[in-house]
């Protein structure tokens, strides 16, 4: 029996997916795992990069920070956590947390600050209010850079919380590392086939809301007689 | 710290290890990427499927990736050399990029002038095309770096020994200090190896300016 054979048939059996403990079950959790670390870390980091973006100050701190950010080790992070938490979903969350936020505040700031400043001064010599700069003029021209951000940060949540499942009875990890602990390498290597096509799934929907982004901003049908 | 004074010897080990692991990584990175990278920026039609399959591998989360490899290259799920080609090919899927948009940057007005004075091929890429590309390489390059030192420790998970062996020790037994030490090392290897790379730049490359 080849490996990838029995793998076939674990991720093809009707039990494997509806069982407790089921694809179905670790896919909702790796699911809803992903979607609360990405709304904290946007919640926190987004309108920080936006804020120092728009003061166009203070962005080597974040580049320093999105870098330093890199050199942490996740499993590190977890397991540290992991010690001072318990086993529940705070410490993989908040571990998520910390290595999610510095590429969105990065992508953020980057966008925001990239958008030309004779734009910003016109949009403030015709009577905007800065409010209105932020969310009328640097955002719609943000956009395709601040949705790269959150891309990236999405896309590395959902593969880093194949990782909580170390920490954590939750997510798709949960088959990689029950297979590991006993030698099931076919539900492990079906565990992995899972992750790997819900992170390339993400990924190609993220990447096409970016491209709608990307038109919106650069192909805008000009009115005639304003150029 | 009393955990740290008592196993010195070991975290010595895991740290040559670590590096024993991550080196050849990041050397075969870039041995496989600026040829290709070179390639790339020359010949256009390659361009969409090579940024295309490297954005699809750079998707792919590491520890399945560590786990699908054996099964599609027939290694050892449990040896450094897995680890390696794990590493090595995130590190190609970041450098690729870097290198071609590298070879971008490039004036044209070099190399023409290069090839007027009769410059052949291997000569244009060896004196003018890489040390021209070569910043914008470096800068890709301690990007993988950081990266590749930091991604060795998910071995651990599957029993390969670095640094990240203190991860998962000390989560097994409880021991903070033992994690402490492991998260401390891996960011100081990092960034020494990250140190390193901007000296022999300055070294070896002083036209890159004053950046």
């Amino acid at each position: 029996m080849s490996l990838a054979g029995d793998a076939w048939r674990w991720l093809s059996s009707a039990e494997s997916w509806t069982r407790s403990g089921g694809v179905v079950e670790r896919l909702t959790e790796h699911l809803a795992v992903t979607g609360t670390v990405v709304g904290i870390a946007t919640a926190v980091a987004l309108p920080l990069g936006i804020a120092i973006g728009h003061r166009r100050r203070g962005g080597g701190v974040v580049v320093a920070l999105a870098g330093a950010a890199r050199a942490i080790p996740t499993l590190g992070l977890l397991t540290l956590l992991g010690l001072q938490l318990g086993i529940g979903l705070s410490a993989p969350v908040l571990a998520l947390v910390i290595l999610a936020a510095p590429p969105i505040l990065a992508g953020a700031y980057a966008g925001v600050a990239a958008v030309d400043p004779a734009l910003v001064g016109a949009a403030r010599a015709i009577g905007m209010s800065e409010r209105q700069v932020v969310w009328s003029v640097e955002l719609p021209l943000a956009a395709p850079v601040l949705i790269g951000g959150l891309r990236s940060a999405s896309l590395q949540v959902v593969a880093t919380a194949t990782l909580a499942a170390y920490t954590a009875d939750a997510g798709l990890g949960r088959y990689i590392f029950t297979g590991l602990k006993s030698r099931d390498y076919a539900q492990m290597v079906a565990g992995a086939v899972l992750v790997t096509g819900l992170a390339l799934l993400l990924d190609a929907l993220l990447a096409l809301a970016q491209a709608a982004a990307a038109r919106r901003t650069h192909a805008r049908p000009v009115p005639e007689g304003t150029r | 710290m009393r955990w740290l004074s008592q196993n010195g010897d070991q975290v010595v080990d895991l740290t040559i290890t670590h590096l024993a692991i991550s080196l050849p990584a990041i050397l075969a990175s870039l041995l496989i990427a600026v040829p290709l990278g070179w390639a790339a920026h020359r010949m256009r039609w390659l361009r969409g499927p090579t940024t295309g399959l490297i954005g699809a591998l750079y998707a792919v989360p590491s520890l399945p990736l560590l786990v699908l490899v054996p099964v599609l290259l027939g290694t050892s799920l449990r040896s450094p050399t897995n680890l390696v080609v794990v590493l090595t090919l995130y590190g190609t899927a970041v450098l690729v990029r870097s290198t071609t948009d590298a070879f971008a940057t490039v004036p044209d007005d070099a190399r023409t002038s290069a090839k007027a004075i009769g410059y052949p091929p291997l000569r244009l890429f060896w004196g003018v095309e890489l040390p021209l590309a070569g910043p914008v390489i470096l800068a890709g390059l301690r990007v993988v770096v950081v990266s590749t030192v930091s991604l060795v420790t998910i071995g651990s998970v599957t029993g390969i020994q670095s640094l990240g062996t203190l991860f998962t020790d000390g989560f097994q037994r409880g021991i903070t200090s033992e994690v402490v030490t492991g998260l401390v090392l891996t960011v100081a290897v990092a960034l020494l190896l990250d140190g390193a790379c901007l000296l022999a730049g300055r070294v070896l490359m002083p036209w890159a300016g004053t950046r």
